[in-house]
């Protein structure tokens, strides 16, 4: 695992891209295949479960240190990571243990089965011979936590320089139901089968938003405008009589929608749609509400009741394969076609629309089609150039969201938490009220929209103005007004205030407001009422 | 009580004097020249002979009367003296006596040597008041060798990159004692002002340093390619810095422990240099005391505290206006300058 912790040094040593993709790319040309399939996966999220529990590590890692329990929590909030704080207050190693990655995750793994004298034997004698950087390393790959300032991206382009195989082809390569024990480095990376994995998607391909005018994009005539859904993006495979739903973060969420199964009884194999799933109102033929849609993601399976409550379509955007053929390449207008005519004639009740284009004469025009999103559920609208191939990954050139300006409300912050990680030491996640009469009504969570200067300074705030502690939770003296942007709003009967937003965050710390200004329930409301 | 708690400062009543008070007053015992613990306003100061020309230096004409190491001085009912602490040069805890009873103040200090400060060194007392800066188990310091092959094999990859390496250290301690870990046969060695100023108030009350060139206008930074530039904290990514064109950022500070600080801190190096005691060597050094009561001032006092009583101390928290609450150190501005 030397190697490995070296690579990870010289990762967490800087900033630059460069630099990163570089060390990436020499560890990707010297390491034994084992290790780096395993990086790949570790750096693709493809993490080994995890066998012993965060509870039992802190108290092993006291123990070793000679220190009782609460003096070691007392330290995680200083450090912000369980990991770093194991290592960190464990004695000086007093042995060298120098195994492989591969070999350390595969006995790591082989614990599952074991009795706990063994594994805590085990752990302890791991963390006796591993010198600093390389023990907070195994922590990492106990608990899962793996995150190196590294994007898969990244990883995939310092892979493409050590192989000289083409990045966008090795994305391919590296998507879908893998794992460093269904494949080796060779089949996976160097030599693929292409009917080995035939759950296998290809690379999403990702817009940003619009910065200017449209208009400068060129004539509208050379566009196909659409709705930009609020619901999960997914790319839907039909092979070798199977089917698979793909996220955009490569998670497969089949068995979470059920009703997309007959989609092979109504479309040919080898038929793979880029589309958005949705809950959908059948009788007004229009998208529910995200929140509608948000019981069905966090579980394996759905009860009956959710199935009739919040049923899911697949708006189709795009056709990525027709007839067993990749046809990325086409040009968008060709793809479109293809997957209206595969649409053409199927029955209402298949849970499948090709995504309506949005007809304009001219940009004028789409901007008042696109100022009218809120009303029929939409975030505002898609650009895709008619003419090109569908590529993988963000970029800019063919495809832009042209998303609707948020909604804002000004609201006073009552209450103040500590970030963990790199934001352990400053308070960046803040409750936020309005007012109602005299009193405040809690109504959101927001963490981001500050700049480092501004969280260091609201830090020292909350230290100077706590009212009261509740655990991590400070309560501050109401003073502070900041405007909160969200991109929706919804009725919640889980929160106090009776709205759930979407995407809140801190657009602006409103230092001329008064608390006696900022919005109310009421407000709150109204929002509510017109858009929810 | 030999000392009390007051809004002012740790005071003694029996000698009617104050120790590291930050509130002027008539009489101020001052254990070291950071500006946190000798300040500005007092009628009359006390500190080691060794402390002396910092504390000039920063304060200017002040009325300054000087003590050597161990010796002790009747002031009212009260036997003062000063004894190593090891933090900075001239730094010193304070030991006072009165019928018998014996308090010490640590101020700020450091248990293993640095090879330029006055080693630190136990002074038995039946009460100690404790900094704990790093009173928590995760910090540990590693070896004066390691530290010195660190940032000398980071001084040479610059090098060999094309790259100018800038070290943020605070002027007065960290800055000399890194001097005193770099290996001149590497290169030159270059100063920021604040740096050079202290550097020279020490040199010239006989601390052996290596040369160093101070940065001003006028000096020819082509000459002196491969240098390392010891810098204060606040010029690192300022419009200074861009004078030495593609620079390596480093920063040499007892928090550079914590990965989290080192990543918000955006230098390209965390060096783990500190003039405070880690765990162990709190530990250590209140066991020496031999102290049955230990007071807890600026740092983690609430665990810190709770930890020492679990060891059988009869343990408290005094509120200081000594540093930050650690938290804030981090991220502070030399102008407050707490040693880290």
């Amino acid at each position: 695992m030397k190697d490995f912790a070296a690579l990870f040094t010289a990762l967490d040593q800087t900033t630059r891209t460069g630099v990163k993709t570089a060390a990436l790319a020499d560890y990707f040309r010297s390491a034994p295949d084992a290790d780096r399939l395993w990086t790949i996966a570790l750096l693709s999220g493809r993490r080994p479960r995890r066998t012993i529990t965060t509870t039992k590590l802190r108290e092993w890692a006291a123990e070793r240190a000679g220190i009782p329990l609460w003096l070691f929590e007392a330290c995680y909030p200083v450090v912000g990571d369980l990991s770093e704080t194991i290592a960190l207050v464990l004695p000086e190693p007093t042995t060298r243990i120098d195994k492989p990655l591969n070999q350390w995750i595969a006995e790591l793994r082989a614990l599952d089965a074991a009795d706990e004298a063994t594994r805590k034997a085990f752990i302890l004698a791991a963390w006796d011979g591993l010198p600093p950087v390389e023990r907070f390393v195994f922590n990492k790959l106990l608990t899962g936590g793996w995150r190196m300032g590294v994007s898969q991206k990244l990883m995939t382009r310092a892979l493409a320089q050590a192989t000289g195989i083409d990045e966008a082809e090795l994305t391919h390569r590296l998507m879908g139901d893998w794992s460093p024990d269904t494949t080796s480095f060779h089949a996976l990376v160097e030599a693929p089968d292409p009917g080995a994995d035939l759950s296998r998607p290809y690379p999403f391909a990702l817009a940003y938003q619009v910065e200017d005018d449209p208009a400068t994009l060129g004539p509208v005539t050379g566009w196909l405008a659409e709705r930009k859904w609020d619901g999960i993006r997914g790319q839907l495979i039909l092979r070798g009589g199977e089917h698979w739903l793909w996220s955009r973060g490569e998670e497969l969420m089949t068995d979470r929608f059920p009703e997309l199964a007959q989609f092979r009884d109504f479309l040919p194999e080898g038929t793979v749609i880029d589309g958005e799933v949705l809950a959908w109102d059948h009788t007004a033929d229009r998208p529910l509400g995200f929140s509608r849609l948000q019981p069905r993601i966090g579980r394996k399976t759905v009860p009956k009741k959710l199935l009739a409550e919040a049923p899911a379509m697949l708006v189709a955007y795009d056709l990525l394969e027709h007839g067993g053929e990749d046809i990325r390449p086409q040009p968008l207008s060709d793809r479109r076609a293809r997957l209206a005519a595969l649409l053409a004639d199927l029955p209402p009740r298949v849970p499948v629309r090709l995504s309506p284009a949005v007809e304009a004469p001219d940009w004028p025009g789409l901007a008042a089609a696109r100022a009218a999103s809120r009303e029929i559920g939409a975030e505002g609208l898609m650009l895709k150039r008619i003419d090109a191939p569908y590529l993988a990954g963000r970029r800019k050139g063919d495809w832009w969201k042209w998303k609707l300006d948020p909604l804002t409300i000004d609201a006073v912050m009552i209450y103040a938490q500590a970030g963990s990680g790199r934001r352990a030491t400053l308070y960046t996640d803040f409750t936020f009220a309005v007012r109602d009469g005299e009193a405040l009504v809690p109504f959101t969570k927001a963490y981001s929209g500050l700049t480092d200067a501004e969280f260091r300074e609201i830090t020292a705030w909350v230290r100077k103005n706590t009212t009261d502690r509740f655990g991590p939770v400070r309560a501050v003296k109401p003073e502070h007004v900041f405007e909160i942007a969200f991109e929706g709003i919804q009725a919640s009967p889980r929160h106090k205030s009776g709205v759930a937003l979407r995407f809140p965050r801190m657009a602006r710390w409103r230092r001329d407001k008064p608390v006696a200004e900022a919005n109310t329930l009421d407000d709150l409301k109204a929002m509510l009422a017109q858009y929810g | 009580m030999v000392l009390e708690f007051r809004d002012a400062g740790i005071y003694c009543p029996a000698a009617d004097a104050y120790i590291d008070p930050w509130r002027p007053v008539d009489r101020a015992l001052i254990t070291h020249g950071h500006s946190d613990h000798a300040r500005w306003g007092h009628r009359r100061y006390l500190c080691t002979e060794a402390a002396a020309p910092v504390i000039r230096h920063r304060l200017g004409d002040i009325s300054l009367q000087t003590i050597p190491y161990g010796a002790p001085l009747r002031i009212g009912d009260a036997t003062v003296s000063f004894h190593p602490a090891g933090h900075v040069p001239g730094s010193a805890q304070i030991r006072v006596e009165v019928k018998g009873e014996t308090w010490v103040v640590s101020g700020d200090y450091k248990t293993a040597a640095d090879g330029l400060s006055e080693p630190f060194e136990p002074v038995r007392c039946h009460a100690f008041i404790t900094e704990s800066t790093f009173g928590l188990p995760v910090y540990s310091w590693p070896s004066e060798a390691e530290l010195a092959a660190q940032i000398n094999a980071w001084w040479a990859e610059t090098r060999a990159a094309g790259q100018t390496p800038v070290l943020g250290v605070y002027a007065l301690g960290k800055a000399q004692r890194v001097l005193g870990l770099l290996d001149p046969a590497i290169g030159p060695i270059l100063t920021h002002g604040a740096v050079e100023a202290t550097t020279q108030v020490l040199r010239a009350q006989g601390l052996r340093l290596p040369a160093t060139i101070p940065v001003t206008p006028a000096l020819d930074l082509k000459a002196h390619r491969g240098a390392m530039v010891l810098a204060p904290p606040s010029a690192l990514g300022s419009a200074w810095m861009r004078k030495f064109g593609p620079v390596s950022t480093g920063f040499a500070s007892g928090w550079m422990r914590l990965r989290g600080v080192r990543r918000r801190r955006a230098a390209d190096r965390g060096f783990v240099v500190s003039d405070h005691a880690d765990w162990a060597g709190l530990n250590a050094a209140i066991a020496a005391t031999g102290a049955a009561r230990v007071f807890v001032t600026h740092g983690y006092t609430a665990q810190f505290s709770r930890w020492l009583a679990t060891q059988g101390y009869q343990a408290g928290i005094v509120r200081t206006e000594f540093g930050g609450e650690p938290e804030d150190e981090p991220d502070v501005t030399p102008a407050a300058e707490p040693s880290a």
